[in-house]
């Protein structure tokens, strides 16, 4: 039992910030219908920023929110320099420059910062807590709490303002919101912006776990990814259970099968579930029109 | 004798039932007509009997033979072939490229040959090409054989999906609204096309709005409303019905029908 | 058809010429081994152009199967004592059996869903080959021997650059052959509109398959023919990253143009030698590079070049 709470507790830490790049995944997709694969490098940058500005004496607090500020802004620059001007262009072509972004982002954060790998304090101490037998670093409260205040208030945006709902209508069909007079290209920006700062978030969050260096985005993004695919593309809530049940699977399958093969598991699982589920486990069947 | 059969077939979308209970027949050389306003389920019958969409609920006959449920290009193997209301033409390839595709199933297609270009796969090239082009040529577009199909004009594209769905020989033909789009004397070139082909002993079964068109041509007129059939007879029975009057001819088309 | 003959004999020329010419202009043996370093990319790129070129479907995890090749005849003769040619052929033959294999049900998804059980497919690979150390040497990767045919020693940077320059020469034959076949136009078909295609009487599954597979065994030719040459081969090879870089090769020079993936790949390969004299800035300026040219030559480099000659030339 406690080695079963053990693996739970991890999994859903790891599958939180799956969850939240998946949750960025989804923005910008449903936005724009760009998958982004540069969204691991908002995660990176969010723990490099925090990483160094608390390095240059800088209050944990406020160096987190330099690092949400600065990955925002890479956020929009990425849309306003990137994607913007390469407007019509085909879905592969516009992987294609996200993932030159992202090439581009790790050399930066390889230069301004460093190759080496880094760790932030634990928020509030090292010492576990003990919960039936198991051991639960309190950082993990700290990415499932903020993972759940994120998820809220993304919630409440979407569904209680005006600017939400525009993304929403934006999502939908992005000629009719334009036709109604919503200004598509600020919605963009707008995705793009706030899944940038939810991709930091996950990044402040969690390195006081995992460690963080210029190169971690890779692996993060593809895992976001899968998880996207595995709630249905475009589909947040899917996002936000694609992420957990993908941490939850490589925790377990970690534990019990392979631990040198925890990141084949997501894959698998992913395979398998297309292989299925052609639309992933909440997308929509839809009959294509002919 | 009947070639093409569809009995009660039913297909619905997200609760809406597109398709209720239709049946319908052809045989060989004849000419069944589909009418019905827009919305009323014409094309997505043709996505059924032809094996795009799966019926909810019907059976489909090819010359004696189940088919319900079999894929498109199963269908295509066993004589059916068609056309599409909203261009399905290959936008990248030329005119006369879309037709030799046509003739896919009357080609010999082994990987290896193709790979290495034997003389054999050259020869069967050129046969292809020379029968894309006559095809090309009886629905006037010879002209245009080298023109990427991309760039041709919406008329000639619904007469290049003629050709192609011509291409494969078959023993059915379904059209949807192969006029739409085209002049006066294109329409009038269409009409005798589509004769031809009945005379050859092919099977049409033709969507079209041009009630001109469908009065002059039909053996058979089918009026669909809502998904359900309405009544079913010869031209002249459809056109005095005053169900269809009603239902559909009861705007413009009373008009053109009374011309007809 | 005429035109078309034409350029696919300008394509074949082209290419000879260029692989014949270029070590007159060579300086160093340096050159020779970069640019065998683009024939046999270039050979991938070509393959991979017939998947998503020609067929339209994306692979994001092509890299599989040229580790797959280059592992074939690292641990085929060092482990089984395989002869090394036959390592290659077993090679090829694994990447065909498993393309066809996981093909039928990944083909069957479009898109993104397409794209991420492609990556999907070739993470898993790459970490098999990762993980298995005992085989494969794990991270740090293995060493290969060299390749014999019939008592000849294959070595020496001169030599590897004629052997590739020839088997990309083949490649590029083949690709081009097939365009003008009722496969080639399948292909084509089924990217434009699978519903049409279907509806005369193409197997749309099979035709996509049949492109999985070629495009396969020309990646495990490619990674055969790196790994022989290099004489040592890494898990990198297989990995996320050069399926990325093969895709944008190919996306590069111009989906559905061979002479684009060729170009693409040639340009993929020569830049960050290039660009190694900016050291630290290289992947910056790499990525740089690719977004730029996207934005600028969306429909890939050799269409976006042929487009405007003719337009000059019309005018
Ligand atoms: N793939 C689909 N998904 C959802 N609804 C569909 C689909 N195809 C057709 N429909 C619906 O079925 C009904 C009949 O449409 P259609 O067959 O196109 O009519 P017609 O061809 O007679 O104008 C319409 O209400 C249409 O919206
Ligand atoms: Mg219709």
């Amino acid at each position: 039992m406690a080695e079963f709470l053990q693996f739970l507790f991890s999994g859903l830490t790891v599958g939180a910030v799956y969850a939240l790049v998946a949750l960025g995944f989804t923005l910008i997709y449903n936005a724009s219908g760009v998958v982004n694969f540069a969204q691991g490098e908002f995660v990176m940058l969010g723990g490099m920023v925090t990483v160094f500005a608390a390095a240059a004496g800088i209050p944990l607090l406020l160096a987190a929110l330099i690092a949400i500020a600065a990955a925002v802004a890479i956020g929009l620059l990425l849309h306003r320099l990137a994607i913007e001007p390469a407007r019509g262009a085909s879905a592969v072509t516009l992987i294609i420059i996200t993932i030159g972004a992202s090439i581009l982002l790790r050399g930066l954060a390889a230069i301004v910062f460093d190759k080496q790998f880094h760790k932030l304090p634990a928020f509030t101490g090292d010492t576990p807590i003990d919960i039936m037998g198991a051991a639960v670093q309190p950082q993990s409260f700290w990415v499932l709490g903020g993972t759940a205040v994120v998820v809220l208030a993304l919630y409440v945006f979407l569904e209680h303002t005006i600017t939400g709902k525009a993304v929403l209508a934006t999502a939908a069909n992005r000629l009719a919101a334009r036709l109604v007079g919503i200004n598509t290209t600020t919605i963009m920006a707008l995705a793009f912006g706030g899944s940038a700062a939810i991709g930091a978030i996950a990044g402040i969050l969690v390195t006081p776990i995992t460690l963080t260096s210029y190169d971690v985005g890779t692996l993060l993004a593809l895992k976001g990814f899968a998880a996207a695919m595995l709630g249905g593309m475009g589909n947040p809530v899917g996002a936000v259970v694609g992420g957990l049940l993908l941490g939850l699977l490589e925790a377990f399958g970690a534990g019990y099968l392979s631990s040198t093969y925890k990141d084949a598991f997501a894959f698998l699982v992913i395979l398998i579930v297309l292989f299925a589920a052609p639309q992933g486990l909440f997308g929509r069947r839809v009959v294509e029109r002919v | 004798m009947i070639i093409l059969e569809a009995t009660d077939i039913g297909i619905s979308f997200g609760g809406v039932k597109a398709v209720d209970g239709v049946s319908f027949s052809v045989g060989p050389g004849q000419i069944l007509s589909i009418i019905g306003p827009n919305g009323a389920g014409k094309t997505t019958l043709f996505n059924v009997v032809s094996g795009v969409y799966t019926a909810g609920r019907g059976a489909i006959r090819l010359s004696g033979e189940d088919v319900t449920g079999l894929a498109p290009h199963r269908l295509a193997e066993r004589g059916l072939s068609r056309t599409f209301q909203n261009l399905q033409i290959f936008q990248r390839m030329t005119a006369c490229e879309n037709v030799m595709v046509g003739r896919h199933l009357r080609e010999r297609c082994s990987l290896l040959p193709a790979l290495f270009r034997t003389p054999s796969v050259t020869r069967q090239n050129r046969e292809t090409r020379a029968a894309a082009l006559a095809l090309l040529e009886d629905v006037g577009l010879k002209d245009a054989a080298d023109i990427p199909a991309g760039s041709l004009p919406y008329g000639a594209c619904k007469r290049l999906e003629i050709a192609r769905a011509l291409a494969a020989e078959p023993r059915v033909l379904l059209l949807d609204e192969p006029a739409a789009g085209c002049n006066a004397v294109e329409t009038e070139e269409i009409d005798h096309l589509i004769r031809q082909v009945a005379d050859r002993g092919v099977a049409v079964v033709l969507v079209e709005h041009d009630m001109k068109l469908v009065m002059k041509i039909s053996d058979r007129i089918l009026v669909l409303e809502r998904g359900r059939p309405l009544v079913e007879g010869t031209p002249r029975e459809v056109r005095d019905d005053p169900r269809v009057l009603e239902a559909y001819l009861g705007q413009h088309g009373a008009r053109e029908a009374a011309r007809a | 058809m005429r035109v078309l003959a034409n350029q696919r004999f300008l394509t074949l020329a082209i290419l000879a010429v260029v692989i014949a010419v270029l070590p007159f202009v060579f300086p160093s043996s340096y050159y020779f081994r970069v640019a065998s370093l683009v024939w046999v990319s270039a050979l991938a790129a070509v393959g991979l152009n017939i998947l998503m070129g020609q067929a339209g479907q994306v692979s994001l995890g092509h890299a599989a199967f040229f580790g797959i090749g280059a592992y074939a005849v690292a641990i085929g003769p060092a482990h089984l004592g395989i002869p090394s040619w036959a390592a290659l052929l077993i090679g090829a033959l694994l990447s065909a059996v498993l393309a066809y294999l996981v093909g039928r049900p990944i083909l069957r998804l479009k898109g993104h869903y397409l794209a991420i059980a492609t990556l999907g497919l070739g993470v898993l690979v790459a970490l098999v080959i990762t993980t298995e150390s005992s085989w494969t040497g794990g991270p740090d990767g293995m060493p290969v021997e060299r390749l014999t045919l019939f008592g000849w020693r294959v070595s020496g940077s001169s030599t590897w650059y004629w052997v590739t320059g020839g088997l990309l020469l083949v490649g590029t034959w083949i690709a081009l052959n097939l365009d003008e076949t009722p496969t080639g136009r399948a292909f084509r078909a089924l990217h434009d509109s699978e519903v049409a295609a279907q509806v005369v009487g193409v197997d749309v599954a099979r035709f996509k398959l049949q492109a999985f597979v070629i495009a396969a065994v020309y990646a495990s030719l490619a990674g055969s023919a790196l790994a022989f040459m290099n004489g040592f081969i890494n898990p990198d090879q297989a990995g996320f990253l050069h399926s990325v870089e093969l895709v944008t090769m190919v996306v590069l020079g111009g989906l559905g143009s061979v002479l684009g993936s060729i170009v693409g790949a040639a340009v993929l390969i020569t830049l960050p030698q290039a660009l190694t004299v900016f050291q630290e800035y290289e992947h910056l300026l790499l990525g740089l590079i690719i977004i730029v040219a996207m934005i600028f030559m969306r429909n890939g480099i050799v269409p976006s070049l042929s487009s405007l000659l003719v337009r000059k030339a019309r005018s």
